[in-house]
């Protein structure tokens, strides 16, 4: 694997198997994944692929059964509940496809959660949250309830809650699955002009069209990596396959376990 | 998190259902309300009967005629007949006693009196000029009943408030003539308003000296003789002199009963402290029920706002966070549930002080503090359960769910 400075998530050899019934599935078999500062990435592959299982791992929501898992540098696989949740609050940022708001909180309210959380005064939250409503235009929108905000405006403002402690990584799972397409639009160019800024973005997509908008495409099936392709920078010469994919994530034929084909 | 912010989000969440938390609030507030009513009327039964028994004197010894086998106070003592009669001689005989202060001889009979053109019916009562000391009574004009040396009498009456009222209305009645039975009486003195004892006011008395009311009713028997023991201390030497000395005058037969003021002060007192205990017991049942409310309402909460923690928990909030945040929003909720039941539970105990003004229904202060302390604790102890239900989560599946 390439180790360089700029990498953010190294994952190595990860391994996860839920229980179902008395069958064992496995979500993600040997996955090895480096990824580097500020890159765009889009995670696909039909349902039951261990695209979200992948995304729970990186986002500590989720233990590995086996491997190792460094995040800048340091090994979070061994970390306690109460730590990783730290991680959780300072480094990752999660953008879910049904927004996550709270109902009863308005939208600066929501927005300020994670600070809330991690203890922040009550005079700095309040200067931080102003400064991201202006962010993401919703000055006007701060003291409505998520019912009286419109889809876009709701993730807008969970993009703002996402990236008010300013993660090291972004992740978004279908972020634009609940929306129509010109607000999913919107959505995605904020998301870009984030990754701009430098964020680290990670997008898990059934879109093809969002997928296809990603530097970094990986496709994943029966929870292992099936190919990964980095567009190079120029986007005159788009597809070209670099092979940054370990040898034992190509997955052959006989490797599709029928209780994954769901 | 901190402190604040917790208790801030904490009774967000508990607002955010104003119905469910509505209806909890008023359960939890109708048991502390129970307790603080129940204990309240418990406890005023307990001080108004006490009260009754200090309202007539205190370090009182009390001689009754006829034996009552069970020793003790009971109805069946003003019911039985005697043998013996209980004379003023008796009485004259106990004031000789050591370690007795004052003696009182009483007999009581209905009468009418008559006055001023109006008639009315009233209590009377004879007895000596000592009375007033014994039962410690205030005059509210003139004196009472003068020393009565040869013990033939006198014609004079001390009126009671009410009767004096009616009688004269304000019109002052000292040195004016009533007729009583078949006497013409001069009143001398009228008591001041509101005494009280032994379930019976003073306002409608008319008090005579003892020999003008046996001669009135032609009788020679007394209903009973008070004995002022000089202190608290002699009160049981005093007790087994009187006994012994009525005794000896009737002939070697105990056919008199004694009983101490004291003694059957404690006894109400213990009887109706346990009557309190108990109705503040089956008050509690419904702060049971209520905390158990609370653990359900807290539970359905925990599941209807699975998202809401995942949410939290991706968000950086640890387990404890979780934990504590239900933990904090059952505890204001059984908080506030106690504050507004002792609230209500004060405002009834007025209520029915006000209805019954004599009736001294105060809510103990034990009781309120038991009341708010189970509210409290039952807020902490059923909201464990969900809370660490909460906290234990699985982010993802609350995530999920949706």
């Amino acid at each position: 694997m390439p180790d360089d400075a700029e990498s953010l998530i190294q994952l190595n050899g990860i391994d996860r198997t839920f229980t179902l019934g008395d069958s064992q599935v496995h979500a993600l078999r040997n996955v090895n994944l480096n990824i580097n500062r500020g890159e765009y990435i889009a995670v696909m592959g039909p349902s039951g692929s261990g695209k979200s299982t992948l995304l729970n791992l990186i986002g500590l929501l989720d233990r590995a059964d086996a491997g190792t898992y460094q995040l800048e540098g340091r090994d979070v696989t061994t970390l306690d509940p109460n730590e990783q949740a730290k991680v959780r609050s300072e480094r990752i940022g999660f953008i879910f496809q049904s927004f996550h708001l709270v109902p009863r909180l308005t939208a600066a309210a929501n927005i300020e959660l994670p600070l809330t959380l991690s203890g922040m005064p009550s005079a700095e939250r309040a200067k931080r949250v102003s400064q991201a409503l202006k962010e993401y235009g919703l000055t006007d929108r701060a003291h409505h309830r998520p019912n009286e905000l419109s889809g876009g405006q709701r993730q807008r403002v969970a993009i703002a809650r996402a990236t008010i402690l300013r993660p090291a990584v972004l992740l978004a799972d279908e972020p634009t699955g609940n929306l129509d397409r010109v607000t999913g639009e919107e959505v995605v160019k904020l998301l870009e002009a984030l990754n701009a800024q430098g964020m680290t973005l990670i997008v898990v997509t059934h879109d093809q069209a969002l997928g296809a908008r990603a530097r970094r495409q990986i496709r994943m099936d029966d929870g292992g990596i099936v190919s990964d392709v980095t567009k190079s920078p120029d986007a005159a010469t788009p597809g070209i396959v670099t092979p940054n994919i370990a040898p034992t994530n190509l997955a052959t034929p006989d490797s599709v376990t029928p209780d994954l084909a769901t | 998190m901190k402190i604040t912010d917790t208790f801030r989000y904490a009774s967000d969440a508990a607002t955010g259902t104003p119905l469910r938390t509505g209806l909890l609030i008023l359960a939890m507030s109708i048991g502390v309300a129970a307790v603080v009513i129940l204990t309240a009327l418990g406890d005023g039964a307990r001080r108004y009967v006490v009260g009754e028994f200090s309202a007539i004197g205190s370090n009182l010894v009390i001689v009754l005629p006829g034996r009552s086998e069970t020793r003790g106070f009971n109805p069946a003592n003003l019911l039985t007949s005697t043998p013996r009669d209980l004379t003023v001689d008796d009485a004259a005989a106990l004031l000789r006693l050591p370690g007795v202060q004052r003696i009182s001889p009483i007999l009581i009979a209905t009468t009418e009196i008559n006055a001023t053109g109006k008639l009315r019916e009233a209590m009377l009562l004879g007895t000596n000029d000592e009375f007033v000391r014994v039962r410690q009574l205030k005059m509210g004009l003139g004196r009472f009943l003068s020393k009565d040396e040869v013990g033939h009498g006198s014609a004079e009456v001390v009126l009671g408030a009410l009767i004096r009222q009616e009688i004269f209305g304000a019109e002052n009645p000292l040195g004016k003539t009533v007729r009583i039975g078949d006497r013409r009486l001069r009143v001398v003195g009228v008591l001041s308003e509101g005494g009280r004892g032994m379930g019976m006011t003073t306002d409608e008395l008319v008090i005579v000296p003892v020999a003008t009311a046996q001669a009135m009713l032609n009788s020679n028997t007394l209903f009973r003789i008070l004995v002022e023991a000089r202190s608290r201390e002699q009160i049981g030497e005093v007790k087994a002199r009187v006994l012994k000395m009525i005794t000896q005058r009737h002939e070697g037969e105990e056919d008199v009963t004694v009983i101490t003021q004291d003694a059957v002060l404690q006894t109400f007192d213990k009887i109706l402290n346990v009557l309190t205990l108990g109705v503040a017991g089956i008050a509690a049942i419904s702060l049971a029920v209520a905390g158990i409310l609370v653990m359900n309402v807290m539970l359905v909460s925990v599941t209807q706002r699975t998202g809401e923690i995942g949410l939290l928990k991706a968000l950086g909030a640890t387990s404890a966070a979780v934990r504590q945040l239900f933990m904090v929003e059952a505890v204001l909720l059984s908080l506030t549930g106690g504050l507004l039941g002792t609230t209500l539970g004060y405002l009834g105990a007025a209520i029915l002080r006000h209805l019954y003004p004599t009736f001294p229904a105060y809510p103990p202060l034990w009781a309120v503090l038991a009341g708010l302390g189970t509210a409290l604790a039952s807020g902490l102890i059923f909201g464990v359960m969900p809370a660490r239900r909460a906290a234990q989560l699985d982010p993802i599946q609350a995530l999920s769910k949706r």
